[in-house]
């Protein structure tokens, strides 16, 4: 069966850097499924949720195959790349009050992607607005107000209802909670879950939040400097992690049943943009570095019985043992 | 607020400014050096009882407050007095020098408004070399006072080529439009240039903002994208600017005008100042006054319809 989606090897260089911004990223979603991307900010999380729409930054130059449902949207020309972004993929974006016009009416939003593609008459285009504008929890008299009369929340709720308008395949959630308040964090993150369900899409969702991540998602990636370093089971991944950076962002979250305590922040600097990288990214930070670390990078490779669970770490071993200590 | 409640304020609050701008307009005749009555014989020596027929004439040994008062009462009656220099009513004298002036700052207006926009989209939407010509062309114009502007344009359209008239207001509508086509671009060569530039700067930061990039990855056209999110929202600020564009449309036919000898306001008011003529140049003066603030009340009564999450009486006039 193919995927929904399937990032194989893609690499992706912005003019007057060193190394790539993006560097070998694997990552696959199967229908339906819901994958959360993690890592701290600048790790090229968002950005690699943003190729999957081929939304690049100018001048960036790409590698590798990005493909959705079976076609590579790297190679996608400008009709059929418009076909894709009305229709199988849509994306759901950090900031609602920045991403939507303020001068234009919520109903206008909504609907004019379809519109304007001539995928649906404006009536039914209307229609289909006012369905989802119930489904996410809102009442169709939004449609004619302005996006100034709103809440973040509601706004984001209307964000979502936009992203389902043309019925997609996929969904790409790029931090969709950062900006809101925590209620309305709560309720936009069932909701998406909830719709992902509804409407049978495939859901990557972007985060920084590996509680959330850990809740929301079947199978998680941690991403370092553009490379993905470890990804596996969100039930396993984060009780047993295979890779330093990963149980580093683990000893870094606060945690409610232990207040008090002093967080555990990662000490240095993730790596310039600038500078190449020899061997593994993560290397100057980490407590189990050796030699080889510096000089060559480490292979993504499996567990132990555990298949789909994978680390790009020479020391894999090593960290299991220590954790066993622990 | 509502359209009405607004619409009422402003108005009693033009009404206000332009009584403020009467009483300046009035009393600036008699901070000038030297009395009244001497510049009414301009400089001629006169019999004492000349003098005081002039004097009764224009009532100028009563108190001030009482000829303001006087003068104010003819005024909203529509009676600006009579011209010292032309000896007509100053009211006929304005009527009919207003149509070749109106005319001249419509022309201007449309040009600065098609050419500015189409200049700022253009250097904004396409960038590169087009955009690099675009911002050189328009430094040079805003750089360009309008009456070096109407000099060149004489020399080189009118003297050597002989595709214009040099001068005049002509006779019919057609001739009159052929007359201040040249006067019209000298007008509107400053202005182009600004408002091209403050379109420009207006959709480039839109084409920068998030909205823009979201509108673009859910598929809908570039040229909508332009055309709804990037020139819509640039309106706004667009919009701030035409206050200011009327005003130097108006002020500039002074200029204008008196180079290429199109009898309007702006040549009367310039042949009335340097004569003297005070009941002329305080009508032209007042007129003016109340036209910038027609403009502005339209401008303000128009930004809640280009941008709904302004209300009305929010924003204050620029210009």
């Amino acid at each position: 069966m193919t995927r929904t989606l399937d990032i194989r090897n893609l690499c992706l260089r912005l003019p007057d850097t060193a190394r790539p911004v993006l560097d070998g990223v694997d990552l696959h979603i199967a229908a339906g499924e819901t994958v959360a991307l993690v890592g701290e900010s600048g790790s090229g999380k968002s950005l690699t949720a943003r190729t999957v729409l081929r939304l690049l930054p100018k001048g960036a130059e790409t590698e590798g195959a990005v493909e959705v449902a079976g076609e590579n949207v790297l190679a996608l020309d400008p009709q059929q790349l418009r076909a894709l972004r009305t229709g199988r993929v849509a994306m759901i974006f950090q900031d609602p009050r920045a991403a939507i016009n303020p001068l234009r009416r919520v109903g206008d939003f909504l609907t004019e992607s379809v519109r304007l593609t001539g995928a649906m008459s404006e009536p039914d285009a209307t229609r289909r607005a006012a369905e989802l504008l119930t489904a996410v929890g809102l009442d169709a008299s939004v449609l004619r107000r302005h996006p100034g009369q709103l809440s973040g929340g509601m706004l984001q709720r209307v964000m979502i209802a936009a992203a389902l308008m043309g019925d997609p395949v996929l969904l790409l959630a790029d931090e969709p909670t950062t900006a809101l308040d925590v209620t309305s964090q709560a309720e936009v993150v069932a909701l998406i879950g909830e719709l992902k369900e509804r409407f049978d899409t495939g859901l990557l969702f972007v985060t920084h939040d590996l509680g959330l991540a850990a809740a929301i998602s079947d199978r998680v990636y941690v991403m370092y400097a553009g490379r993905i370093v470890e990804t596996g089971p969100a039930a396993t991944l984060f009780t047993d992690p295979r890779h330093p950076y990963t149980l580093a962002l683990l000893a870094a979250t606060p945690r409610l049943a232990a207040p008090g305590g002093r967080l555990a922040a990662i000490d240095g600097q993730p790596p310039d943009l600038r500078h190449e990288l020899t061997g593994c990214s993560f290397a100057p930070r980490c407590r189990f570095a050796t030699q080889l670390c510096t000089t060559q990078a480490p292979e993504p490779h499996s567990a132990p019985g555990a298949p789909g669970h994978l680390a790009a770490c020479h020391h894999s071993d090593r960290l299991e043992e220590s954790a066993a200590d622990a | 607020m509502s359209f009405a409640r607004f619409a009422v304020r402003r108005l009693l609050e033009m009404a206000a400014t332009l009584l403020g701008a009467s009483f300046v307009i009035f009393g600036a005749m008699y901070l000038a050096p030297g009395d009244p009555a001497s510049f009414l014989l301009s400089g001629r020596s006169a019999s004492p009882a000349a003098l005081a027929e002039i004097n009764t004439q224009y009532h100028l040994q009563d108190p001030f407050f009482v000829r303001y008062f006087r003068w104010l009462g003819q005024v909203l009656h529509g009676d600006f007095g009579r011209s010292i220099e032309y000896r007509t009513g100053v009211s006929k004298l304005l009527a009919d020098r207003l149509p070749s002036t109106l005319l001249l700052v419509a022309m201007a207006l449309v040009l600065v408004v098609v050419v500015g926009l189409a200049l700022g989209w253009i250097g904004a939407v396409r960038g590169g070399a087009t955009d690099s010509t675009i911002l050189v062309a328009t430094t040079v114009a805003v750089g360009t006072p309008s009456f070096v502007a109407a000099i060149l344009l004489q020399g080189l359209f009118s003297v050597r080529l002989g595709w214009f008239p040099t001068s005049g207001t002509g006779q019919g509508f057609g001739d009159m439009i052929r007359h201040l086509i040249l006067p019209a671009i000298a007008l509107a060569l400053y202005l182009i240039g600004m408002l091209a530039r403050v379109t420009r700067a207006a959709m480039l930061e839109q084409l920068d903002s998030e909205h823009v990039a979201v509108a673009r990855s859910r598929g809908v056209p570039e040229r909508q994208v332009i055309w709804r999110h990037v020139f819509r929202n640039a309106c706004g600020t667009v919009l701030t600017t035409g206050g200011l564009i009327v005003s130097t449309l108006i002020i500039c036919t002074v200029l204008v005008e008196s180079a290429f000898s199109i009898g309007g306001i702006g040549q009367l008011l310039e042949l009335a100042t340097t004569t003297k003529d005070f009941p002329t140049v305080q009508a032209i003066s007042l007129f003016i006054v109340g036209l910038f603030m027609t403009v502005n009340l339209i401008i303000d009564l128009l930004f809640p319809l280009v941008d709904p999450t302004v209300t009305l009486g929010a924003r204050r006039s620029t210009a």
